[in-house]
């Protein structure tokens, strides 16, 4: 899909205004990355690793988070070289194509832990890893081993459906692309990895593609209300205010990861009017929101999105008040899933404190994400251009089929 | 710009449907700014200043041209005349039907020797067979009324706020009138009659002038008063050498039309060619007049009994027409997989005859066979695609082929359709649909599906636990049918009818429906009574999965179930076999069964909007992707 991207839109940036920074890439060491053990076995599997990584990447830590990222900025030079050393040396450790001990899972891990990365992204770069690695001499074998590899990846966490759409997409790439067929097998899988690697790139430069496609939407004086730290949506909202537009910013808490906290720290960095709201005052507010903008976990093939915990409520409420609900997400988060209910979806489970004991008779719901049906979107922000909810199946029918 | 404002000041309204198609007020101002300065033969026009201030409305003449053509192929400008319902058209509306009614309007327009009104000819060459059926006179009618016509409606539409274009048309209309002299008026016009009387003669060796000439002569010297006949002849002579091309080129997309049963004169002429009686059409409702009337089991001896008349009918295609007739064989894809079966054997034992080519003769044996199997019942959509993919794959066979390969080719084609479009996509269809039922949901399904029967067996061999409702309703009652097999492989099930629908639907998680067609717009057209069951879902909250193959996927768009659906036995409505008891409607007198007036649907359309999902061969899909599905299935199988 990335192929048909709406890139035109950078290019025409990168025409108009060369002088625009590039974004510091200062986020990739950010917070510790939680404790993994390193195993084919998911250490918790009652609990969803990926929002796990979530929280971990995006919640607020408040006074150590701050004085981190005090530090990240003022050690910003050294960090952009150590990352791209690291960067460079992951992939090379995968590809140590002898050693007996490499495992898709912990590749994936290690990309995972780069906060700036998309999970897709990182299933996909691991996958890539499995290419250098595997010592396959056809096509076919390969094919095979991507195969096992992205099952076991996928069943490494059930509950990330980022990660099953990255895996699907990748291995969809690879059996699809009908320029490998005339080429050895060698220069094949040569290109393989280098469209893989690709791929990384492709995944920030869609982030900016969709903050420029949304500039449009943002106009002076509007009010944006958010939900829960979506990266693209701070891309959206951090181009807006380079643009020098103004605007103001409702954040909603995001329990219980408080990731709306994170976000309106974010947005205060970059000057912009910050409202803070606890999760239950998103109706309270709406009359004063021009918009809703959030950002997606999946996009799944109803139209509909699968996203942080909340978002249905938000959707409902602003549908019901006439407001436009936008959804920024890229295009590798589109989902061959087509829930029918909020329970259609399985449950992503997370732990929650509550800050006093919980009596164990109480039962507490502990799941992490909601589907909003397409009939609460109004638009979709992605790489592929501004879609309406409907077109998410023609591009998956188009893909898939 | 201008011709924008123009057609927004006079809407193109009810084109479609019951209506005779009328547009005048959009041709003349093309025609007229087209034809008008370009033209070197009408020295009062390109010489004149009034060409400079023409320009400005012909400036894309191209567009204009096409814009022309495209009105006028949807609808031709028809003096009013008469009552416009009666000549419930015709319709711009159906393309799928081109294998149904192919053979019927051709034949009944060349070969009739009575043409009643003036009128029809102009409604006939709506369908574009015209042109190539009559030499040109056809033509050269339609332009030449124009002019009179919008003189008429702007008269009739003293508007103030009269459009730009209509105004500089107006104004212009004038110095023109000035510029021609009356001689020069006069020579045209015998010019112009000249033309039509020998274009008359033409066309009077297929029909007889009565009707046209009855209308003309009232339309001519109209005219004469309003219009500037320079401008409409040549016109007219244009139009004929460009038209023919486009027309041709229409031919291909215009769907011919479909047999409206309220139309006396086709229908008579349709009963003529029938095989069948066709059953008086007494007291039927007025809105559903214009549906084929339903032909019951009672006409079967008859049938049999012209057994030996029918020559060329195949045995096995006469027996499924029999057996469509009498309703042992219902279900779509029964009914699908039945005809096709029937084709198979009809082509393995067809021989080409001599002088012919298999190709077309064999297109047309299959085109009797179909018509004979629609006076049996009319067809499904299901049955339609499937036809339309036989026949594309007989034209498409290479000439090069000896007879008994293409009969091969054949024959596999036809399997290959069965086993992939039906059977192969049943499975698919269970294996998604199954993914949608947990431990301890209640299922309800409405009348008898057997893609629905198939996924509830499939779920219930899979070791999930769940209960079944089966709404059902009269008179078909096929409910109990499906009720008995599910019982028999011991589901536990809940029966019930339509009518306690809003009762039961508390307690249902999930709807599991079939469908006979679904629509490019997502309509769902199925069992009379599915609407019902949608809408009570969704009204509940309840999703419900419409499971349909994809080859039953439709094109057309439909928006109610009036415009197309079947009629049942209005009997079966009025009695309840069995009940003695129940014999409210028996003994009516005559005048009383008069002002009764027996409706029997057989299906009906569901909107979109009560659909959460459509289970297809290609996945689960939202009823917003059927046009896709359909654009890429026809694409594949016209490549099959």
């Amino acid at each position: 899909m990335w192929w048909r991207s709406a890139s035109f839109i950078l290019d025409r940036q990168q025409e108009q205004n060369a002088a625009v920074p590039p974004n510091p890439e200062s986020l990739l060491l950010s917070s510790p990355p939680p404790s993994m053990a390193d195993s084919l076995q998911n250490p918790k599997p009652d609990i969803s690793a990926y929002y796990q990584t979530r929280a971990a990447h995006h919640a607020v830590v408040t006074s150590d988070w701050l004085a981190q990222a005090h530090a990240a900025v003022s050690i910003q030079t050294d960090d952009d070289d150590s990352s791209v050393i690291d960067g460079k040396i992951a992939p090379a450790a995968g590809g140590r194509g002898g050693d007996k001990a490499f495992s898709v899972i912990d590749e994936f891990n290690s990309w995972r832990k780069q906060p700036d990365l998309a999970e897709a992204v990182a299933a996909i770069r691991a996958l890539a890893a499995v290419i250098k690695a595997s010592q396959a001499t056809t096509m076919m074998e390969l094919e095979i081993e991507l195969k096992k590899a992205s099952d076991s990846l996928k069943a490494w966490d059930t509950t990330s459906i980022s990660l099953t759409a990255g895996c699907d997409l990748f291995i969809r790439y690879v059996t699809r692309t009908s320029a490998l067929e005339y080429e050895d097998f060698n220069s094949a899988r040569s290109r393989l990895i280098e469209r893989a690697e690709k791929f990384g790139e492709i995944s920030c430069k869609a982030r900016r593609i969709i903050a420029m496609l949304c500039q449009d939407f943002i106009f002076d004086g509007c009010t944006i209300l958010v939900h829960g730290f979506s990266r693209v949506v701070l891309e959206v909202l951090r181009t807006a205010a380079q643009n020098k537009k103004h605007f103001r910013v409702f954040c909603t808490e995001g329990r219980p990861d408080r990731t709306g906290l994170r976000l309106s720290n974010e947005l205060a960095k970059l000057d912009v009017p910050v409202k803070l709201l606890i999760d239950s005052a998103v109706a309270y507010t709406m009359d004063e929101v021009d918009m809703v903008l959030v950002g997606a976990d999946a996009i799944v093939e109803s139209g509909g999105i699968i996203n942080m915990m909340g978002t249905y409520q938000i959707a409902l409420v602003s549908h019901s008040m006439n407001k436009p609900v936008y959804v920024a997400a890229e295009s590798y988060k589109f989902a061959r899933l087509y829930p029918l209910d909020q329970k259609d979806v399985g449950p992503a489970l997370r732990t929650i404190d509550f800050g006093v004991p919980i009596p164990s008779k109480v039962e507490v719901e502990k799941s992490a994400r909601d589907y909003t049906p397409p009939l609460y979107l109004t638009l979709l922000f992605t790489d592929l251009g501004v879609l309406t909810p409907s077109v998410v199946s023609d591009e998956l029918i188009q893909l898939y089929l | 710009m201008d011709t924008r404002r123009v057609s927004r000041a006079v809407p193109r309204v009810r084109q479609v449907g019951f209506f005779t198609p009328n547009t005048p007020a959009q041709h003349p101002v093309p025609t007229r700014s087209q034809s008008g300065p370009p033209t070197s033969d009408s020295p009062p026009l390109s010489g004149s200043p009034a060409s400079n201030s023409l320009s400005p409305v012909m400036i894309p003449p191209a567009r204009h041209l096409s814009d022309n053509l495209g009105g006028r192929t949807a609808a031709l400008p028809v003096p009013r005349h008469g009552n416009a319902g009666d000549h419930a058209i015709v319709g711009s509306y159906n393309p799928s039907e081109s294998v149904l009614w192919l053979e019927s309007p051709t034949r009944s327009r060349i070969g009739d020797e009575e043409f009643s009104e003036g009128t029809d000819w102009y409604r006939r060459s709506n369908s574009a067979k015209f042109s190539s059926s009559l030499p040109s006179g056809g033509f050269n009618l339609s332009p030449v009324k124009q002019p009179g016509s919008v003189a008429a409606l702007e008269a009739k539409n003293p508007l103030p706020e009269k459009s730009e274009a209509q105004k500089e048309q107006a104004s212009n209309s004038k110095p023109l009138k000035a510029k021609t002299t009356k001689a020069e008026r006069r020579a045209l016009q015998e010019s112009q009659r000249a033309v039509k009387a020998s274009s008359k003669a033409e066309a009077n060796k297929s029909s007889t002038p009565g009707g046209a000439a009855s209308s003309k002569p009232m339309k001519q010297p109209q005219q004469k008063k309003d219009g500037p006949p320079v401008a409409s002849s040549v016109a007219a002579s244009e139009r004929i050498g460009v038209d023919r091309p486009v027309e041709k080129e229409r031919k291909k997309d215009l769907p011919p039309p479909r047999m409206q049963f309220d139309d006396v004169s086709r229908v008579g002429k349709a009963k003529r060619r029938s095989v069948l009686n066709q059953p008086e059409a007494r007291n039927r409702v007025e809105l559903f007049r214009h549906l084929p009337p339903h032909k019951n089991g009672s006409q079967l001896p008859y049938l049999e009994s012209k057994f030996f008349e029918l020559h060329e009918m195949h045995p096995a295609v006469y027996k499924v027409g029999l057996q469509y007739l009498t309703g042992d064989l219902s279900g779509g894809n029964a009914r699908c997989i039945a005809m096709l079966q029937a084709f198979r054997e009809a082509i393995r034992d067809y021989y080409t005859p001599p002088e012919k080519t298999l190709n077309r003769d064999l297109t047309s044996k299959i085109g009797g066979f179909v018509s004979f199997l629609i006076e049996c019942r009319p067809l499904s959509m299901s049955m339609g695609n499937a036809i339309r993919f036989l026949k594309s794959r007989i034209a498409r066979l290479p000439l090069t082929l000896s007879e008994s390969e293409a009969k091969a080719t054949l024959c596999s084609d036809i399997d290959r359709f069965i086993n992939e479009k039906i059977v192969l996509a049943d499975k698919v269809i269970v294996r998604h649909a199954a993914t949608k039922i947990r431990d301890g949901d209640v299922l309800l399904t409405y009348g008898s599906s057997c893609v629905v029967e198939m996924i509830l067996l499939y779920a219930h061999e899979l070791g999930k636990r769940f209960l079944v409702v089966v709404v059902d309703s009269r008179p078909m009652l096929e409910g109990q049918k499906l009720l008995r097999r599910l019982v028999a492989k011991g589901l536990s099930c809940t029966y019930t009818q339509l009518n306690a629908i809003s009762y039961v639907m508390h307690e249902v998680t999930q709807v599991f429906l079939g469908a006979s067609s679904i629509f490019s717009n997502g309509t769902v057209y199925s069992r009379v009574g599915t609407a019902s069951v949608a809408m009570v879902a969704h009204a509940f909250g309840v999703p419900v999965l419409v499971c349909c193959e994809a080859y039953k996927f439709h094109e057309r768009v439909q928006l109610d179930s009036i415009c197309f659906n079947e009629l049942g036995d209005p009997d079966a409505i009025s009695k309840v076999a069995g009940r003695v008891d129940l014999n409210y409607l028996d003994n009516l007198t005559d005048k009383q069964k008069e002002s009764l007036q027996l409706l029997n649907l057989k299906y009906d359309a569901t909107p979109s909007d009560y659909i959460s999902v459509i289970v297809t061969d290609y996945g689960m899909i939202p009823p917003t992707s059927v046009p896709v599905i359909v654009r890429e299935y026809r694409k594949e199988y016209l490549l099959i």
